[in-house]
């Protein structure tokens, strides 16, 4: 059972559509039962930082998922700006992120040729094997909408790297916790193949 | 490599998708669940809905209806047509709409960019203008291009990135269902006055055209309306999108694989 975590921010009916029509059952997580239920943990997001950190902590689910994660060791995926708050803090706002992943999410750097936000579809390549991105080609497109970037500290972490301007971490892993960058809801076959990819990992 | 979106825009009203030319005379088109579910299949970069007469007739944005397109799109939509304030943003974003297009709304209260941009991020935030071309020179209108805006072109694109917009769109009043190739100098124009994305709109008649705005611009947002609904001279009501073979020349062989 796949959870989605209902806080008032991303495509959560997107995905739950996405794994209704790979007949993977999923709910959309809106209370401590919910949580307990869940065997995995989807944290979806569209919107800045700061947003993302208040809605979750005005829900009180920040504990909660804190327990879920670090103690019950259940798998989670970060996508956007939920894998950005698993990073310590942001550029984007004052907020604590849930640290979990040693890095900083980063504005990216203004240069002559690239127009900000990086929105649109861009390709990945591969720093390493990680089975959430099992059948997934290098330089396979997905789409991307964001201003800020997660600055990774250890290369390890790394699962895909993409390029805009120079190259960021376009998704990373460390033990059950994942995060990907482009939104996998909007990025047509590809994108339900990793939604797939975590339902199974 | 950050790929040029190429982007179908569907102008929605009470009745359905329609179709105008200049603005004016909309052509029922179809039922716009079924609309996105063929995009769905067609693997389309992005969509643009647009809701045309919530504003002039003064209606609330279709909720139960963007939920329902948001739920069945498979790639990311921009919604625009009828937000007034915050709260309808955010109530939208809910939904899982990526991105919300402002339009009549900046001229009375500006200020709503950058309060949707700090509540959604910057890339979220769109503003659709509405261009007429008159004596060489380019006119803001607004209610569906009856109100002509007391602004200058060229200062109120720059007002706007520094108000924290993340992309802008320009339909060309001129171009608007005419198929009749884009307005080159407002493409133009627009580029050079913007760091952010943008995206062109008005006048695509083939897929070439979209071809020679890509070799020129590279990765901008090239959007069409009759391109996407209509096949033949007679302009026959058929949903239609680049396949793979398509893009790749569109994008001039600059990958191999799309």
């Amino acid at each position: 059972m796949i959870g989605i975590i209902d806080y008032g921010l991303g495509n959560i009916k997107a995905i739950s559509n996405i794994y209704d029509k790979l007949k993977i059952k999923n709910i959309l997580v809106k209370s401590e039962i919910d949580f307990e239920k869940a065997e995995r943990l989807i944290l979806p997001g569209v919107g800045s930082f700061d947003s993302a950190m208040n809605l979750l902590d005005k829900k009180n689910y920040i504990q909660t998922i804190v327990s879920m994660v670090l103690e019950k060791e259940k798998k989670i995926l970060g996508i956007c700006v939920g894998m950005q708050t698993f990073a310590k803090k942001s550029d984007e706002g004052s907020m604590e992120g849930f640290n979990w992943i040693d890095g900083e999410v980063k504005k990216f750097e203004k240069n002559n040729n690239d127009r900000l936000p990086h929105m649109g579809w861009n390709s990945i390549k591969k720093n390493k094997e990680n089975p959430l991105f099992k059948n997934i080609e290098n330089d396979e497109y997905f789409y991307f909408c964001h201003s800020y970037y997660f600055k990774c500290k250890r290369n390890e972490d790394i699962i895909t790297q993409t390029s805009f301007g120079s190259n960021f971490a376009s998704s990373i892993n460390n033990k059950n916790i994942y995060g990907i960058q482009f939104h996998p809801e909007k990025s047509h076959d590809s994108g339900s193949t990793i939604l797939k990819n975590f339902a199974i990992l | 490599m950050l790929l040029p979106r190429i982007i179908p825009c569907l102008l929605l009203t009470k009745d359905g998708l329609v179709k105008t030319e200049n603005f004016k005379n909309p052509n029922y088109i179809g039922d716009p669940i079924n609309t996105v579910k063929i995009f769905n299949e067609k693997k389309a970069d992005e969509l643009i809905i647009l809701d045309i007469h919530a504003t002039t007739q003064n209606y609330e944005p279709n909720y139960k209806l963007i939920d329902k397109l948001a739920r069945e799109s498979k790639m990311p939509i921009c919604y625009g047509g009828g937000i007034k304030n915050l709260d309808q943003a955010k109530k939208i974003f809910s939904f899982g709409i990526e991105k919300i297009g402002l339009s009549s709304i900046i001229f009375s209260n500006l200020k709503i960019i950058s309060e949707i941009s700090n509540y959604a991020g910057s890339q979220s935030t769109v503003v659709v203008l509405d261009i007429f071309k008159e004596n060489n020179e380019y006119f803001i209108f607004i209610n569906n291009g009856k109100t002509k805006i007391d602004e200058n072109f060229d200062n109120f694109i720059v007002k706007l990135q520094d108000e924290g917009v993340g992309e802008i769109v320009v339909n060309s009043i001129n171009k608007d269902g005419s198929m009749s190739g884009f307005d080159f100098d407002l493409i133009n124009k627009i580029f050079y006055l913007t760091k952010i994305p943008i995206t062109v709109l008005g006048g695509a008649k083939d897929y070439s055209d979209i071809e020679n705005v890509v070799k020129k611009y590279g990765s901008i947002g090239i959007a069409a309306g009759s391109l996407f609904v209509y096949k033949g001279s007679r302009k026959a009501v058929l949903i239609n999108y680049p396949i793979k073979t398509d893009k790749i020349k569109i994008f001039n062989n600059l990958i191999k694989d799309v």
